[in-house]
């Protein structure tokens, strides 16, 4: 109480400004060095601030080849397995909700159980499976199996169970397709639905190493995970350089998530009311 | 309204099909992309895989017949046994910290007061980015020569450390960088949670004279436990299948001391062509973590019955 009344500011600030810093570090640090030069970092001790500004390491990550091509495939995976998922899961998720077809409910708790299955026991046979399709090493091979994820259709079945169905019905009544009340009258009230299930399929796309590492061994077809840890391993003296690799394979993902913070908030709560 | 024209114009045709077949053509249409990705590379390869494990397959050549001998083998391989440990070091340690961790700093973070929104996202920050990225920055702060740690454990006068080099203190370093790359999400999931504790509940504590502690103690905590729970889950299953993080850094070094269970199952499969072998450990693996899963839903239901 007494502390209260000599700060200006609540006391919290004395843990929680300490804390954020400590998180927020790592990132500052990652950001300063991909701005010196080799021999500023080699000096051992290294200096915490260095005296002036080097761009050498953004050149060789932006300049070179790999890079921009790593971050290409990114892009391209990402995108495609949004748009996928965002039609695919509400087409299933809105069969389940508001369709009667027999084994409906069966076929929904089957999808919903694979939600449980780790991975490691389907990877050597979706391995086997994509190089028997002939897409193994191809961008194909990040995509397909993520074309519509069993998460999502259950959340977009939740979205539309409880949506009003009066309007539908009326859209019915007018004479509107299933596919047309989906197209036009429920997927303009489901944009919270979708905004979720896109930020959730973006940040998984964007940072999945273990089946791209898996399913890809050749460099021009590496995502930007794969690409920098190989990159890594390659450059581990150029620290300026893997540094600035490191800055532009997560700032995608920040600034995404600072231009949407509640929706990916939304979306990784979701996962905690599954279920 | 112009989008209705063609289907009004269709409309009879529909109506006749429907009488006959119901909304079964339009059901399984819908439908269909969902069922053919998640049950054939879902279903099917769990299927596969069991079948897989009876066998011994390189991935290439047509695989022969061995019976149970992968799951005579994977009981006494020495260097499964390390991976196993490994996991669990990292799990017991991981899981209790991480969850700690994230209900202390929610608490903490659970009011009004200047910059709260941007503690919280600076605290969040770091599970948002790839776990290779986590790995790789890491690598690099804790680099014996050019690491920034112990840059700074000289300037102390301190010795300097192996840090991730060191077979000693490479899992926990690991731990340490999971930890800072995972707590935000116990934290958002927690301060989620804390909404949802009914105001009256801490408000009819405090006026029968509880103390704040109290307060937190028999009401906030108890209200709390089906996240407890969830995460206590969510985490393990996370832990228990480690593996981002470890290649990010060690790559199962130096001297197989981050060797965790996931990591030799690609090792086997992908790196030494062991698919048969491969597939017993993962089917024993996630046998476990269905196991867990499962007691999770139980719990739920349970709850639910017996609020």
């Amino acid at each position: 109480m007494s502390l209260r009344r000599r700060l200006p500011f609540s006391p919290w600030h004395l843990a929680l400004a300490p804390i954020a810093i400590l998180f927020a570090l790592p990132f500052a640090w990652m950001v300063i060095s991909s701005l010196m030069s080799t021999a500023q970092i080699n000096r051992f001790p290294p200096t915490i601030i260095p005296g002036s500004l080097h761009l050498e390491g953004w050149e060789t990550v932006l300049g070179g080849a790999e890079f921009p091509r790593w971050f290409l495939n990114s892009t391209i995976v990402a995108v495609v397995t949004v748009i996928s998922n965002l039609i695919f899961c509400s087409m299933a998720g809105y069969a389940f909700a508001r369709l009667k077809f027999r084994g409906s409910t069966a076929i929904f708790l089957l999808i919903l159980a694979t939600l449980i299955i780790p991975f490691q026991i389907t990877m050597i046979p979706t391995f086997i499976v994509m190089h028997d399709l002939h897409l193994s090493d191809t961008l194909g091979a990040l995509i397909v199996p993520n074309l519509v994820t069993p998460f999502g259709v259950f959340l977009m079945r939740q979205f539309f169970l409880n949506l009003p169905i009066e309007v539908e019905e009326a859209a019915r009544i007018d004479g509107c397709s299933r596919f047309g009340v989906l197209l036009h009258v429920a997927t303009p009230l489901a944009k919270p639905a979708l905004a979720t299930l896109a930020a959730l399929t973006f940040l998984v796309s964007w940072n999945e190493l273990f089946w791209p590492l898996i399913v890809i061994n050749t460099d021009s077809t590496f995502t930007l995970p794969v690409g920098l840890t190989t990159f890594q391993g390659a450059h581990s003296i150029d620290w300026p350089a893997v540094m600035a690799g490191n800055a532009l394979t997560a700032l995608p993902v920040v600034v995404a998530f600072l231009l949407t913070q509640r929706t990916f908030i939304a979306s990784l709560t979701s996962s905690a009311v599954k279920g | 309204m112009e989008a209705l024209a063609p289907a009004l114009a269709t409309a009879p045709r529909r109506r006749l099909r429907e009488r006959l077949l119901g909304e079964h053509p339009t059901a399984w249409a819908f439908i269909a992309p969902a069922v053919v990705i998640i049950l054939g590379l879902t279903i099917v390869p769990v299927v596969w895989s069991l079948l897989l494990s009876f066998r011994s397959s390189d991935l290439i050549s047509p695989s022969h017949s061995v019976g149970l001998a992968n799951y005579k083998a994977l009981v006494h391989d020495p260097a499964l046994g390390a991976a196993v440990k490994h996991t669990l070091i990292f799990t017991v340690l991981y899981v209790p910290l991480s969850i700690a961790a994230g209900l202390g700093l929610a608490l903490a973070l659970d009011r009004r007061i200047r910059l709260i929104g941007l503690y919280r996202t600076l605290i969040l920050i770091p599970f948002i980015v790839a776990t290779a990225v986590q790995g790789v920055l890491f690598s690099f702060i804790f680099d014996q020569r050019f690491g920034v740690v112990n840059s700074l454990l000289q300037k102390l006068g301190l010795p300097t450390q192996g840090f991730l080099g060191d077979p000693g203190q490479a899992l926990y370093i690991i731990i340490l960088i999971a930890l800072w790359g995972s707590i935000g999400f116990c934290v958002i999931i927690y301060l989620a949670a804390l909404q949802d504790v009914p105001k009256e509940l801490k408000e009819a504590a405090a006026v029968d004279g509880a103390t704040r502690w109290e307060v937190l103690r028999h009401v906030t905590i108890p209200q709390l436990a089906p996240i407890t729970v969830f995460l206590l889950v969510w985490q393990t299953l996370f832990a228990l299948q480690l593996f981002d993080l470890v290649y990010a850094t060690t790559r199962g070094g130096p001297l197989e001391s981050t060797v965790v269970i996931v990591y030799y199952i690609y090792l086997q499969a992908f790196q030494l062509f062991h698919a048969g072998y491969a597939a017993a450990i993962a089917y024993v693996v996630a046998l476990v973590l269905i196991g867990l899963s499962a007691l999770q839903i139980v719990y739920r239901r349970w709850r639910v019955a017996h609020p």
